[in-house]
């Protein structure tokens, strides 16, 4: 085995981050981010990572990447011009999407009117219907359209998308109108709704369709470019992108289906966070990854992240398969103020951003942030990514006043009631995806990285009574990480709809069969060898009538061993786990879903040469932090002297090139072997 | 008498100094656990209406019963005034009867549960949940007559009793009241699924008190009131005049034939206090479109509307509550005399959110939107599906629609949405899959929305092709009275119902009936209104007016309600509009705050031309008449 290579692209920095599968060493590397064409800063650092290894590019076998770049055509509306092919009386299907309007009573008064993803000038309806059962109620009039499809090239679309209603029940008509636009606008592709999605609710269906055919060309020529760009550099290793969901896919793949990379960029953090978890050997974990702008947060029960079946992107929900990554709009760049009406301490969503920027990083930025209280506070040390950075903390302090004045406190404690705030909206996201969902946060450690999440995760960790807080090894690259590390994966999804009472364990064993074989041959077409693929199955189960639905993972053993009734009788256990109550309703099997994944790799992680519990030969220097209410003595350290088994009495800080990790009073971090920073109460 | 809380502990929570980030912090976890009761319900419910729709309220309140978090204010206040008994640990309070909480809920259609939170021996919290049930039994299948002249035609009451008694289910008592119900398998989740969410918000008040410690906890949630009553005093003193404003708008017609009511309001300050007057409003209907409006919730819309534009993230609740004073007539629509029926009160709780828009933008340009917020249009449909195969299985569909969205200072209306917090539509596959219905069109109305710079959204035109014979009813508005347009906006296109039989031949159907018979085959188009438009339609760029002609929005007849002239592609003629809009300009005077129409005597006179059907009678009201002569 060789080398892996994970890259991540974000808005500031293209983090990269070089494994060597044999002894788990790993070079890091950070170098600016270039927006006009993401290549040349994916190269820039892939040639500083290969000098660091003193490897040559061609040493690469393969090159994991996750990108925002199908979210931001989506989110930037800078997708394809996309055709939509709908069914008679259904032209408005995407202006009038499910008629929600978010922000409660009055808040229609606020709410921009969103343009729908495939303009209404590009949409046209053909005759021909379908019913629910999948019958033919009017046959396709061929010759309609011919003509509609005239109008969409006439319009100069670049993609086509056909959804007709019932579709999922019967997609004759869709394959058929597929067809017919093959020769009428050739070299056009083509998305069939039953193909890409073939689930009932033809608004979800249609969006998730067109919002696979905007962004194709964008990917597309995306990975043409970067794969061009790489072999430029004589790199013969395979290209794989990150799903949604935390699996890799193909680069090919990828192009056909970018629906499923909608949210690859989040997916890098908590796949990361699973290759540090098992190395450190914690199984339960919640991660916060917090960024200048925002945070994510995501549940890992037993190692496994906790997915969904839609994919949020701005207003819209696709359906696409998840990880279930909860935003919220705290960051370091979060601006804190204090309305006059109200007279209360808020902070965020509004952000800073990267331009200006906090106040601390002196280009310009005039606003006191998130960044800025911590700077007052002493928790960000002035020297920043290795020194060669300077924060203005007098022009922090300034801002903070404004704050401070606002409220009638003094400097320190509004500095430290911003970051109470902010923590305590990263604590409102950690509990949606926790306690909302019947787990209890005790029984999870939490994880912080990304350039801001060590800092915040000993006080978060305290809200939550998560421990140990976790500083991972290179957080400021978790990210690249995460890319470096998962596996390859797909899966597919079928509706059901049966009554499990009607249903019989070798019917359900036989569908699971077909779909496991579908799964399979698609991975082997990626080129993943038969006998590493793994299969596994979950089926959703509901009481009739429910509109949510609770997927439990079965196999075919159990389901012949326990029969349906096991599966009710955990559906039962779960319900209750989750909604304090169980009914005489009969329960209803909804979906079944197959994946398939390519070998879990056995990467090791690097180990540090143990030391002897005492850090002091890692201390940079002594140093001050307002905690408590009251300035007290903290000491710096240098992670990169740190040694297995050091063990650090906060308060403390630690800094490294791309993160600072805070150690609050009243607790005590221990460096693991391999480098993690474990914080728990002293 | 009020009622007698039992506690085991009675040391009353101390009122503590509460820095200003802890509050914070308190009054973001209550937000939380709000959110959460909402994704419980939704979760578990199985009605349509709750599950597919979000027809739903939740709210925590304090030991006093004002409400801390939640959107339709807090009627505990005056259900504990009224509760002639105990309330304990391990109790909870379940009711639907308007009458019996002043009009807290408005019609026996949203059931009510109440849970009183103890921590410790001591009450610390309410928290509530209500929900529209989707049957309630009574004469009409859905519940809501609105031929109805009594509410003993509408359905299952309950007047508040305890499903809860220390800890013990009153089994006997949901058996007895899901017998009335032709759903009860909706009924019975729909209710279990408000219990939990109540559960789910109990469970995070007592988290956060343990957290923070009572009295922390306590003296929070008083803050926040008093946050909000300062907020809302300077609010109120910049924003409304001690000179009266007055608005009136009307619902146009009860289902019987008469029509259509006044609902009128004027508002004043006088000091720190608001005044809002519904003198002027019309007596009460003989039929069900009564709305017994709580004035603590009419408090929490008007504070609502209020802070939206000025501190959008600000918790509501009930604070500011003895800053207003709400008046409503006694006998009025507002405040009907039981046992008048309500259950078709939807149109006047729409129209009061039209209502308060023109009330408030008379002064305040930041508010004034046109008018949309009209009605909540309903299409019930059932019967025993003759479908071979289905067994001749009894099926019944309540389903909700959507009108169009009135132009806003911020821009157009979105066409087809909803005014109504977090309701959706239902998927059509959904309604094909489970109903005997086909729906053949679901597509905006073009020219719908009123004109204007900015357009108002256009309304629905949704085709229901019956695939089984069943009943119909109906229950919608605006088919008389238009949503008016603001600053020069023009009206929306009104409500029109029309059935369209297998040979071809239609008919005019009314926007309020009951059981109407239909036919397999049968088509009905329910076309719902247009919001009015927001400003001058000759100052909207004849571009995009062309553009929405392209898509179907507008057509090239409405066109020239812009004074665009256009032909059917889209493609604008520039000096026949530039001529058009001149000739228009000229023909007109200064252009209106506020365009209703032509005005009641107009619609009337030409009502059966313009809508297929005859004009509402001016309801009469003979002991009001005789009052008022015997006054004089």
């Amino acid at each position: 085995m060789g080398y892996r290579l994970g890259v991540d692209v974000g808005g500031t920095f293209t983090d990269l981050l070089l494994f060597d599968t044999e002894t788990g060493a790993f070079w890091r590397h950070k170098t600016p981010s270039t927006p006009h064409d993401s290549s040349e800063g994916i190269l820039n650092g892939v040639t500083a990572i290969c000098g660091k290894a003193g490897i040559a590019a061609s040493q690469i076998d393969f090159f994991l990447h996750g990108t925002t770049v199908a979210t931001n055509a989506v989110l930037e509306g800078k997708g394809a011009r996309v055709g939509l092919v709908t069914t008679e009386g259904f032209r408005d299907v995407m202006q009038i999407a499910r008629s929600f309007v978010p922000g409660g009573l009055a808040g229609w008064i606020i709410w921009p009117k969103p343009q729908p993803l495939a303009a209404l000038e590009d949409t046209v309806t053909v005759k021909g219907r379908m019913s629910a059962e999948g019958e033919e109620v009017r046959p396709l009039d061929e010759a309609d359209v011919r003509a509609q499809l005239g109008v969409l090239k006439g319009n100069g679309v670049e993609a086509v998308t056909v959804s007709l209603i019932n579709a999922y029940a019967n997609g004759a008509h869709e394959a058929r109108i597929g067809q017919i636009a093959a020769e009428a606008l050739p070299g056009v592709p083509v998305s069939l709704s039953h193909e890409v999605l073939p689930e009932m609710q033809e608004y979800e269906r249609t969006l998730t369709t067109v919002a696979n055919a905007a962004v194709r060309p964008v990917v597309g020529r995306y990975v043409a470019n970067l794969r061009n760009r790489l072999a430029g550099e004589g790199m013969v290793g395979k290209l794989s992108l990150l799903r949604s969901d935390g699996g890799l896919m193909s680069a090919q793949k990828a192009e056909e289906h970018p629906v499923n990379i909608l949210m690859s960029g989040p997916a890098g953090g908590v796949t990361g966070a699973i290759w540090v978890g098992r190395n450190a050997g914690i199984r339960n974990i919640l991660t916060l990854d917090v960024g200048g702008t925002s945070t994510d947060v995501a549940l890992i029960e037993n190692l496994e992240p906790r997915r969904q079946r839609t994919t949020e992107v701005g207003h819209l929900s696709v359906r696409a398969s998840a990880l279930d990554v909860k935003t919220v709009g705290a960051g370091g760049g979060s601006i804190a103020y204090v309305p006059e009406l109200t007279r209360a301490l808020r902070v965020g969503p509004q952000s800073a951003g990267a331009v200006p920027g906090p106040v601390a990083y002196g280009k310009g930025g005039t606003a006191p942030t998130v960044t800025d209280a911590n700077v007052v506070l002493g928790y960000l040390p002035e020297n920043l990514l290795g020194g060669t950075f300077q924060l203005d903390r007098e022009g922090a302090k300034a801002a903070v006043q404004t704050v401070a004045d606002a409220l009638g406190i003094d400097l320190m404690a509004a500095a430290r009631g911003i970051i109470d705030i902010v923590n305590e909206n990263m604590f409102g996201a950690l509990r949606m995806i926790s306690v909302q969902q019947g787990y209890d946060p005790r029984d999870f450690a939490l994880m912080g990285f990304g350039g801001a999440g060590p800092l915040h995760v000993n006080a978060v960790a305290r809200l939550m009574g998560s421990w140990p807080a976790v500083s991972p090894v290179s957080p400021g690259v978790l990210c690249a990480l995460g890319d470096a590390t998962t596996r390859m994966r797909t899966e597919t999804a079928r509706s059901f709809s049966r009554l499990a009472t009607e249903t019989v364990p070798e019917e359900l064993i036989a569908v699971l069969d077909e779909m496991a074989a579908q799964t399979r041959a698609e991975l082997i077409a990626d080129g993943v060898p038969e006998a590493e693929i793994a299969s596994e199955f979950e089926v959703d189960v509901r009481y009739a009538g429910q509109a949510f639905e609770v997927p439990l993972t079965i196999t075919p053993d159990v389901l012949r061993a326990d029969g349906i009734a096991g599966i009710l009788a955990r559906f039962d256990e779960e319900h209750k786990r989750l909604f304090t109550f169980n009914m005489d309703t009969p329960h209803e099997i909804v979906n079944l879903r197959a994946v398939a994944l390519g070998r879990a790799l056995d990467l090791p992680a690097a180990e540090l040469p143990a030391g002897t519990g005492d850090p002091s030969a890692a201390r940079i220097r002594d140093h001050e932090v307002w905690m408590e209410g009251r300035l007290m003595p903290a000491v710096i350290y240098d992670r990169a002297k740190l040694l297995a088994g050091d063990v650090i009495p906060g308060p403390a800080i630690v800094c490294e090139m791309d993160s600072t990790t805070l150690i609050e009073s009243g607790c005590v971090g221990t460096v693991d072997r391999v480098g993690n920073i474990l914080i728990d109460l002293a | 008498m009020p009622a007698t809380i039992v506690q085991t502990n009675a040391v009353p929570f101390a009122r503590v100094e509460i820095d200003p980030v802890t509050l914070d912090i308190i009054e973001n976890a209550l937000r939380n656990a709000r959110i959460e009761m909402d994704a419980t319900l939704v979760r578990t419910a199985m009605s349509p209406g709750i599950r597919e729709q979000g027809d739903a309220f939740p709210l925590i309140a304090d030991p006093a019963g004002k409400m801390i978090v939640g959107q339709f204010g807090s009627f505990i206040d005056g259900f504990l005034q009224n509760w002639d008994g105990t309330l304990e640990d391990g109790d909870m309070i379940f009711l639907s009867d308007p009458y019996s909480v002043g009009g807290a809920i408005s019609h026996s259609n949203d059931w009510l549960v109440l849970l009183p939170v103890f921590k410790d021996g001591r009450l610390i919290a309410y928290t509530s949940m209500f929900g529209h049930q989707s049957d309630i039994g009574g004469k009409v299948v859905g519940s809501m007559p609105i031929n109805a002249h009594s509410i003993f035609e509408e359905g299952v009451r309950i007047p508040p009793v305890k499903i809860w008694k220390k800890g013990e289910y009153n089994e006997d008592l949901v058996r007895l009241v899901m017998h009335q119900t032709r759903k009860p398998d909706w009924c019975a989740a729909d209710l279990n699924a408000l219990i939990a969410s109540c559960r789910v918000a109990a469970r995070r008040v007592i988290e956060i008190a343990t957290r923070f410690g009572d009295d922390v906890y306590y003296s929070a949630t008083q803050e926040l009131l008093a946050r909000n009553h300062r907020a809302m005093k300077t609010l109120l003193g910049q924003a409304v005049s001690e000179e009266p404003v007055s608005f009136e708008d009307y619902i146009c017609d009860d289902g019987m034939g008469y029509g259509p009511y006044r609902i009128r309001c004027t508002m004043w300050r006088e000091g720190d206090r608001v005044v809002l007057d519904f003198a002027g409003t019309d007596p009460q209907s003989a039929a069900s479109i009564n709305f017994y409006l709580n004035e603590n919730m009419f408090k929490m819309f008007f504070g609502i509307y209020m802070i939206m534009v000025f501190d959008p993230q600000i918790l509501f609740n009930d604070g500011f509550y003895d800053l207003i004073d709400v008046r409503i007539p006694e006998g009025s629509l507002l405040k009907p005399r039981f046992p008048a029926a309500l259950s078709g009160r939807t149109h006047a709780l729409g129209r009061i959110f039209d209502i308060l828009g023109g009330l408030l933008g008379q002064k305040t340009p930041e508010f004034l939107n046109a008018a949309g917020f009209s009605s909540s249009p309903h299409l019930f449909y059932a019967g025993n599906d003759t479908r071979p195969g289905k067994g001749n299985q009894w099926f019944q569909l309540f389903q909700i629609g959507f009108g169009g969205i009135p132009g806003r200072p911020l821009g157009d209306g979105p066409d087809g949405h909803s005014l109504w917090p977090g309701f959706t539509n239902v998927p059509n596959e959904f309604l094909e899959r489970y109903f005997p219905m086909r729906i053949e069109r679901y597509e905006t109305a073009p020219d719908s929305g009123g004109a204007g710079l900015h357009r108002g959204g256009n309304g629905i035109h949704m085709t229901y092709r019956f695939l089984s014979a069943g009943t119909i009813s109906i229950h919608d508005d605006r088919w008389f009275v238009p949503p008016w347009g603001v600053n020069g906006g023009h009206p929306g296109a009104r409500a029109r119902k029309v059935l369209e039989k297998a040979d071809g031949t239609s008919t005019i159907v009314g926007n309020k009936v009951e059981e109407v018979a239909v036919e397999a085959g049968d088509q009905l188009h329910f076309i719902t209104w247009g919001g009015g438009g927001w400003g001058d339609p000759l100052d909207r760029d004849p571009a995009l007016v062309g553009k929405e002609i392209v898509q179907r929005l507008v057509t090239a007849e409405g066109a020239r309600a812009y004074g665009v002239v256009a032909d059917s592609t889209g493609v604008v003629d520039p000096a026949a509009t530039e001529a058009l809009r001149a000739k228009l300009r000229d023909g007109r005077g200064a252009l209106p705050l506020f365009d209703f129409g032509p005005g009641i005597v107009a619609l009337r006179a030409a009502c059966e031309a313009e809508t297929g059907l005859p004009a509402p009678i001016q309801p009469e009201w003979p002991h009001v008449l005789a009052a008022q002569e015997a006054a004089e």
